[in-house]
């Protein structure tokens, strides 16, 4: 009982704030140390691989850029229903602030994904279910932002904002799914792009470890984003106005 | 039930008066189908393999030009919020709303998709399957189409912003419903592809119109 | 991968170009936004800092 107390404390920007401030120390500290682990097993410890030599090393920032842009949409429509349900400002601020960090997951998944194709498949680009899933994935984010972007009332921006994120959400198995059914029917590309050589140990431990160091970089930078939104929001508020007087 | 019927007769009429609007949307169905075999070339067999897919896309298109016209008006005068206020659910206003916009906006696409499609060359079954899966998969877009345009209410960046938000939400009606004629073609048959739009459609029929509402009301706050 | 010499290192089999070229651009990917997040910040409390002198509180 104590602790559901305790939560609900940190609903308000102005409590959250400084929480935010210590924490994102901790996850940036830690998305550097677990890059760290995952770059180093990436590049010395993994072996070459057999079919595709050097250049499956790029699954280690491919498969993490992936899994994080669909995680990192989940958290946001997960904030988004939280906001809408419970009328907390503070969750549609949590949301805005992931969006862009989700973005730019998803484009690097692709580019990643196109760099290994060349050389591995011959092509650049290649229509299978995954690829084409992350490119509607990162037109998901980009409507969420623009649509944000569009409307000027802040409030009324962060509930359609939120609305689509949920939307989005609903979307994206269906999505997925009639993409490989698209796929499927037109005899597309008969080795899936995204299909990883089979895995040796070191290999998995590196992709989780880089998949570890994205998701505590997307923890630091949105709660940094949503400090920022918080201070840009709450100007008129007494505790904004005493940290513009003390903060250097 | 009164008003749902007096909803759809009130758009419909107001549809019908400015009749070149309705001109319009036509007019660009066409003409996205006539710049393709310009560009690409008058080759029969491969106009008639890209047929399905440029006609499907077109009439998308043109669909969501008309989209603005679902709320705008009404917004602009305050129409809307009257209807918002009154005692009959939002959903079911919505609803009317978007019949109405599928009657008068892509009922014609569907009645004009025969004409372009032997412009392509398209075999009669073809050319059949190719409308059932218009008139199937119409109604979604009007449905999808809806929540897009209710999100967008009075939203500089108009037309474009709409496109870039319900783009996502399109493709799935996108691929079955070219999907199909494809898989006639085929020889595969396009039950598979019809009864997933059917589905697809089934369950927008519900939820669509609830997500509607609640975009409307963020919109009018 | 042993390590075999940074000439080697760097060539990867041939397949510099894909390696470099995706690690470089998610790098650099990741330290634009961290510039422009904090660029944001600082915006912002410089905005907040002027809009405190010019109207101190009563």
């Amino acid at each position: 009982m104590l602790s559901l107390i305790n939560w609900f404390r940190y609903a308000s920007p102005q409590t959250f704030y400084p929480l935010a401030g210590r924490m994102i120390p901790w996850f940036a500290g830690a998305a550097a140390g677990f890059a760290a682990a995952g770059l180093y097993i990436g590049f010395f410890v993994a072996p070459t691989d057999a079919q595709q030599g050097q250049v499956y090393r790029v699954i280690f920032i491919h498969v993490a850029a992936s899994w994080l842009s669909m995680f990192i949409y989940l958290v946001m429509a997960g904030w988004a229903a939280i906001g809408l349900s419970l009328n907390t400002r503070l969750s549609f601020m949590m949301a805005r602030a992931l969006a862009p960090t989700g973005a730019m997951f998803a484009f690097l998944s692709l580019w990643t994904g196109a760099l290994w194709g060349k050389p591995t498949w011959g092509a650049w680009w290649v229509w299978d279910a995954r690829l084409t899933s992350e490119l509607i994935l990162l037109f998901l984010f980009l409507g969420v932002m623009a649509l944000q972007a569009a409307i000027d009332d802040p409030r009324r921006g962060d509930r359609a904002g939120a609305l689509l994120a949920i939307v989005g959400a609903i979307n994206v198995p269906i999505i997925y799914f009639s993409v490989i059914w698209w796929n499927t029917l037109h005899q597309g590309a008969s080795v899936s792009i995204a299909r990883a050589p089979s895995m040796a140990k070191t290999m998995l431990a590196g992709m989780l470890l880089m998949s570890l160091a994205c998701w505590m970089y997307s923890i630091a930078m949105s709660l940094a984003r949503a400090r920022c939104i918080m201070l840009e929001r709450e100007k008129h508020t007494a505790w904004v106005a005493d940290l513009a007087g003390s903060e250097r | 039930m009164r008003a749902f019927a007096a909803i759809i007769r009130r758009d419909l009429l107001l549809a019908l008066r400015r009749k070149s609007d309705l001109a319009m949307t036509l007019f660009f169905f066409v003409m996205v189908a006539s710049l393709f075999p310009l560009a690409i070339g008058p080759e029969p067999a491969q106009l008639r393999t890209i047929a399905p897919g440029v006609l499907w896309v077109a009439a998308l298109l043109a669909s969501m030009l008309s989209l603005p016209r679902l709320f705008e008006a009404d917004y602009l005068d305050g129409t809307l919020e009257q209807l918002a206020l009154s005692p009959q659910p939002l959903a079911l206003i919505a609803l009317a709303k978007i019949v109405a916009h599928w009657l008068s906006s892509c009922v014609p696409l569907v009645a004009l998709a025969p004409l372009l499609a032997l412009q392509y060359g398209l075999e009669a079954r073809a050319v059949w399957v190719l409308c059932i899966s218009l008139a199937l998969g119409t109604p979604l877009l009007s449905l999808l189409g809806a929540i897009g345009a209710a999100l967008t209410l009075g939203v500089r960046g108009g037309g474009v912003l709409v496109a870039l938000l319900l783009m996502p939400l399109y493709v799935p009606v996108l691929i079955f419903g070219a999907g199909a004629v494809d898989a006639d073609s085929a020889g595969l048959g396009a039950s598979a592809n019809l009864s997933l739009i059917g589905a697809m459609f089934a369950a927008s029929l519900f939820l669509a119109p609830l997500g509607t509402a609640s975009a409307l009301r963020i919109g009018l706050e | 991968m042993i390590w075999s010499g940074p000439a080697e290192f760097f060539a990867m089999g041939g397949y510099a170009f894909y390696v470099w070229g995706s690690f470089s651009v998610f790098a650099l990917a990741i330290l634009a936004e961290t510039i422009f997040v904090i660029r944001r910040r600082n915006q912002v409390l410089h905005q907040l800092r002027q809009e405190h002198k010019n109207k101190p509180n009563p």
